[in-house]
């Protein structure tokens, strides 16, 4: 059942953005426009008949609620078979009291919030958003951590019924990361529906830049790999390289912890085109346990969603704590935070707990009690990792980590 | 002019020094050759001129023996001291040895210096000796009287006849009424008045009273008052004779038959004894009261350790009493404050008490056997004492091994430490109670409620408690909330004997219970160590026939840890009761905010249940009239 919802979603949320008018406008494929109006009637009436749950209860004199999924790692689920998180069936009810009058509010105005989003044809992103609540008197957020986790919890209540974020017309800020190499991206106009195409290799010393929704993109390329590195350092070294041309692959820019967008974006390459993906990253606890572990399998408090945003393909090609060794790179020990976030990786993450290589590798990292960055290659020369490493490692996926 | 005085001495020790280390190279030539060696002889004519001028300086020894002790009596009756006898002394052993030194090598001058080595003998010091008066004493300690500076001394008098009247009242039993005027004369010079409706004082010892210092009513006996050595107000009126030259004026009357009597009275310091400078008969409309008048030099402060203070404290702590209070520059501080009685009762009358046998000391004991008026030890240890009855008392003599039957005046040292041992290993009853006046836990709060606005108050009166066979007992009031600043260390008020303690409030035992009680347990802040922090004035007592002060100046009450345990225990329990009144409280304000957090956000919960379901105003209102009835009955506010 599981599959069949995620097949279906997975479809809306690739053609949702063409909209209605565009649709009329453009005339082309209707099959898309009468799709699109299907999905927002759908969130309209999610959202109403949730409301109207409410409603009935008060009119009753009984005290309604709302149940949530819990957000958060220890009510998440990993299989090697799935690929990523899912979300337990842990569930938080919120039930209507003195103390929670206010969020319950606030929840019921962001949910109405969505609804005239839906109904006009408009997004709003999670700042829009808190600045929007400053009209509903005394229900506004004072911050903007108020309003973002209420909106998640919104999500995950809507994703419990099959409604993405992007359904409920909340779009993120954050910007993706920076892509280069054998790619055609194509990106049909949200007006007039006529197609980009962008071509990867010609953006010079520059990069395209993956923009917050991707679900509209599609992909030519005949790339071996996609390779995902953690800074935007080595990211410029292999750039200007044009690495791309001499290895045929797409390089992406990770910048950190992947946004939603780029990890929405290196799913949907990968998936539609049929390459593999590998992570570069520094090797250090964070660089494993957050950055890399969020791109393969998603995030904690955000699982109810890591089945769309999540890249179960991807491999952990380096640094690898024995490449620390086999290299003789220079290093750093490891601070109090690292080896806690070590050994929290360990203790409770579902992901590690699964894969044996890799608390293999982080005992052996924590054993060392050092971490190396992935230009720590410079040691050996500015064009080591080009000419040496890479292709060193690009020749035996077998080590690399899962 | 002592330092050059030393000064001179080293130089001359340090000629000696050099001449000595060269003598034994030569010393039987020099003799030889006298003449010739020119400079060792002007070296010993300096030398002896040298030690002859310090002698002289001292007035003690050399060429003139018979005038120069005149002299050095002369000069130390002017300091008057045994320090300064002794000081005069010291310096007698070097001129002494450098006496020797010089005779060593000068020979013939050394015959006069050894005779002057002996300033004085025990004739000559015993001139010196003589009587201090008590007066010229405190004249000369005013500090331990509580006239360091000029501020405390006028706090210090208002004081001390405020105390005075209000003892007098309370023995004649008469509802104190007292009326204290200050007023400023010049920029340092005070005139403070205080006249009270007491049963006045006869005519023939009004001097005394008010002109001797340790002249009082009180000293003598084991009962609970305020004053204690009769100290007080002749010293102030001495303090402010001192100050400003003016006499202390009097005016009395015992009753209205009598005539009323107007003194004006300055202390002999010498001879403590008074002199009139005036004595009249007046009109007076008062029938019996005392007022007296006091010049001085002072300075009017605000703050924990002024007049105003002072006057506010004790009406806390003397409800009975009305105090009518007309500061200085009354344009400027207002004019009359009256501080009304509370009660018409006044506080009970207490007994007198003979000692307890635990507290007395074996010099106090062996001198009470000396001054008995019973016939043998045993009927002495029942009659003088409290507590001891005649089968106690044999026991004791039991256990010490001393006949029942012996003469007090013939107990021995060692006999007397046997019974006093004794006493300390013999069960006796408590001390009798009666000794002690409480303020009593109705009339503390009731005080605290008319002189401090606040928003609870609670009081509690211990039952008496006995520290070295002295009993005592701890009444504790408080006051919380209401307008008392909430951010400050609490106001802590410190009496003994309904007397305001208002100095050395860190070296109190009051003090040192309260930061030793865990105010935290009662919903208040309190650093660790020290004094609560909120909005609340505690106000602690201590009543006792011997209040233990830790000095003469009355200001603070020594660490006895009997002491300390009662009052840390009066203070738990009316912390129980705040404690009480300070959740209650929450309770209320959480409800409250609540509440209005129903209010607040029950139209925004319907208002957006109207946007999303298209409802109408009707429909939007009947949510909110719903849920807010529905929550409200949940949480029965």
């Amino acid at each position: 059942m599981a599959a069949k919802k995620k097949k279906a979603t997975t479809k809306a949320v690739r053609k949702k953005v063409p909209s209605k008018k565009t649709g009329a406008k453009a005339g082309a494929g209707s099959k898309v426009a009468q799709e699109s109006a299907r999905l927002d009637r759908l969130t309209v009436d999610l959202i109403c008949s949730t409301a109207k749950d409410v409603h009935r209860e008060i009119l009753k004199r009984n005290k309604p609620d709302l149940t949530f999924p819990v957000r958060s790692l220890k009510n998440v689920s990993y299989s090697t078979k799935r690929g990523y998180f899912e979300i337990g069936k842990q569930k938080k009810t919120r039930t209507l009291t003195v103390n929670t009058v206010k969020s319950f509010a606030q929840t019921l105005r962001m949910m109405g919030l969505s609804k005239e989003l839906v109904e006009g044809n408009d997004f709003a992103t999670k700042r829009d958003a808190y600045y929007q609540s400053k009209n509903w008197g005394e229900a506004k957020f004072d911050e903007q951590p108020e309003s973002d986790t209420v909106m998640d919890d919104i999500e995950a209540l809507f994703s419990l019924r099959g409604a993405s974020r992007e359904q409920l017309r909340f779009v993120p800020d954050e910007h993706g990361g920076a892509v280069a190499g054998q790619l055609i991206v194509l990106d049909p106009d949200r007006e007039t529906g006529e197609v980009e195409r962008i071509d990867c290799t010609r953006f010079g010393s520059g990069a395209y830049s993956i923009p917050s929704n991707v679900e509209h993109l599609s992909f030519e390329t005949d790339a071996k790999f996609v390779l995902a590195i953690e800074t935007g350092g080595v990211f410029q070294r292999l750039q200007s390289h044009k690495f791309w041309q001499s290895s045929n692959c797409v390089l992406v820019s990770l910048a950190g912890v992947p946004s939603r967008a780029t990890r929405r974006f290196i799913r949907k390459l990968s998936d539609e085109c049929r390459i593999p993906v590998y992570a570069f990253v520094d090797c250090d606890p964070y660089g494993i346990s957050n950055i890399y572990r969020t791109l393969k399998v998603g995030s904690g408090n955000a699982a109810h969603i890591s089945q769309f945003f999540c890249v179960p393909q991807a491999h952990y090609l380096g640094v690898t704590p024995q490449d620390i060794i086999d290299y003789d790179l220079p290093t750093h020990p490891l601070l109090d935070v690292d080896i806690k976030r070590a050994k929290d990786a360990l203790k409770n993450d579902p992901f590690f707990q699964t894969h044996k290589p890799w608390q293999k590798a982080i005992e052996q990292l924590l054993k060392m009690g050092v971490r190396a960055e992935q230009q720590a290659l410079a040691k050996w020369g500015l064009n080591y990792v080009i000419e040496e490493y890479l292709p060193q490692k690009l020749d035996q996926p077998a080590k690399f980590l899962p | 002019m002592a330092d050059s005085k030393r000064l001179t001495a080293r130089k001359a020790g340090q000629k000696r020094s050099r001449a000595k280390s060269s003598t034994p190279k030569s010393k039987a030539d020099k003799r030889a050759a006298k003449p010739r060696s020119k400079a060792s002889k002007s070296s010993t004519k300096l030398r002896t001129k040298a030690s002859a001028k310090t002698a002289k300086s001292r007035a003690k020894v050399s060429a003139k023996p018979t005038k120069s002790p005149t002299k050095a009596s002369a000069k130390s009756a002017k300091s008057r001291t045994k320090v300064s006898a002794r000081s005069t002394k010291s310096p007698t052993k070097s001129t002494k040895s450098r006496a020797k030194g010089s005779a060593k090598s000068a020979g013939s001058p050394a015959k006069v210096v050894k005779d002057s080595t002996r300033r004085s003998n025990a004739s000559d010091l015993a001139k010196q000796h003589r009587d201090i008066s008590v007066s010229e004493f405190f004249a000369k300690n005013r500090h331990l009287l509580g006239f360091d500076n000029p501020s405390k001394a006028l706090l210090t008098t208002v004081k001390e006849g405020v105390d005075n009247s209000l003892d007098a009242c309370e023995e004649a039993g008469i509802i104190p009424d007292i009326r204290v005027s200050i007023s400023q004369i010049s920029e340092t010079r005070f005139r403070v008045i205080i006249e009270d409706n007491g049963p006045g004082i006869l005519r023939a010892q009004v001097p005394k009273v008010f002109g001797s210092l340790l002249y009082g009513s009180k000293f003598h006996r084991l009962r609970q008052s305020r004053g204690q050595q009769g100290i007080g107000i002749s010293a102030a009126g001495m303090y402010g004779l001192l100050t400003t030259g003016k006499p202390i004026i009097i005016t009395t009357r015992t009753g209205r038959k009598k005539d009323a009597h107007h003194l004006e009275l300055v202390i002999d310091t010498k001879l403590n004894a008074p002199k009139i400078k005036r004595d009249d008969v007046v009109e007076w409309d008062k029938q019996h009261g005392t007022r007296v008048e006091i010049e001085l030099e002072g300075a009017y402060r605000g703050g924990q350790h002024s007049v105003d203070a002072y006057i506010r404290q004790i009406s806390l702590a003397n409800p009975h009493a009305e105090i009518t209070y007309v500061p200085p520059k009354a344009e400027e501080h207002g004019a009359e404050h009256v501080f009304s009685r509370v009660t018409n009762d006044l506080p009970k009358e207490t007994a007198e008490i003979k000692p307890h046998p635990y507290g007395v000391e074996l010099g106090v004991l062996m001198q009470m056997f000396r001054d008995t008026a019973a016939r043998n030890v045993r009927s002495c240890l029942q009659t003088d004492f409290s507590r001891v009855s005649a089968k106690t008392a044999t026991e004791i003599l039991k256990k010490a091994n001393v006949p029942p039957t012996r003469r007090p005046g013939e107990v021995s040292r060692d006999q007397a430490e046997s019974i006093h041992q004794a006493i300390q290993a013999t069960k006796l009853m408590a001390p009798p109670m009666d000794c002690i006046a409480p303020i009593g836990e109705e009339l503390i709060e009731r005080a605290l409620r008319s002189e401090v606005s606040a928003a609870f108050y609670a009081s509690v009166s211990r039952r008496p408690a006995v520290y070295r066979g002295n009993p005592f007992l701890i009444e504790v009031g408080l006051a919380y909330g209401g307008d008392l600043p909430a951010d400050q260390t609490v106001t802590a008020y410190r009496y003994a004997n309904r007397v305001p303690l208002q100095y050395q409030q860190g070296a109190c035992a009051i003090t040192k219970a309260i930061a030793g009680t865990e105010w935290r347990n009662y919903q208040m802040q309190q650093p660790r160590g020290a004094m609560p922090v909120g909005p609340m004035l505690l106000m602690v007592h201590i009543a006792s026939v011997w209040v233990p002060f830790t000095s003469e100046s009355k200001e603070a009450i020594a660490h006895y840890p009997e002491i300390i345990k009662e009052i840390r225990l009066g203070l738990q329990e009316c912390g129980r009761k705040v404690a009480t009144h300070i959740r209650k409280q929450r309770r209320e304000a959480d409800a409250e905010k609540k509440r209005a957090y129903i209010v607040k956000y029950i139209p925004q919960v319907a208002i957006g249940l109207q946007q999303i379901l298209s409802l109408n105003d009707g429909q939007r209102d009947k949510i909110v009239s719903n849920l807010t009835s529905t929550l409200e009955k949940s949480r029965k506010l």
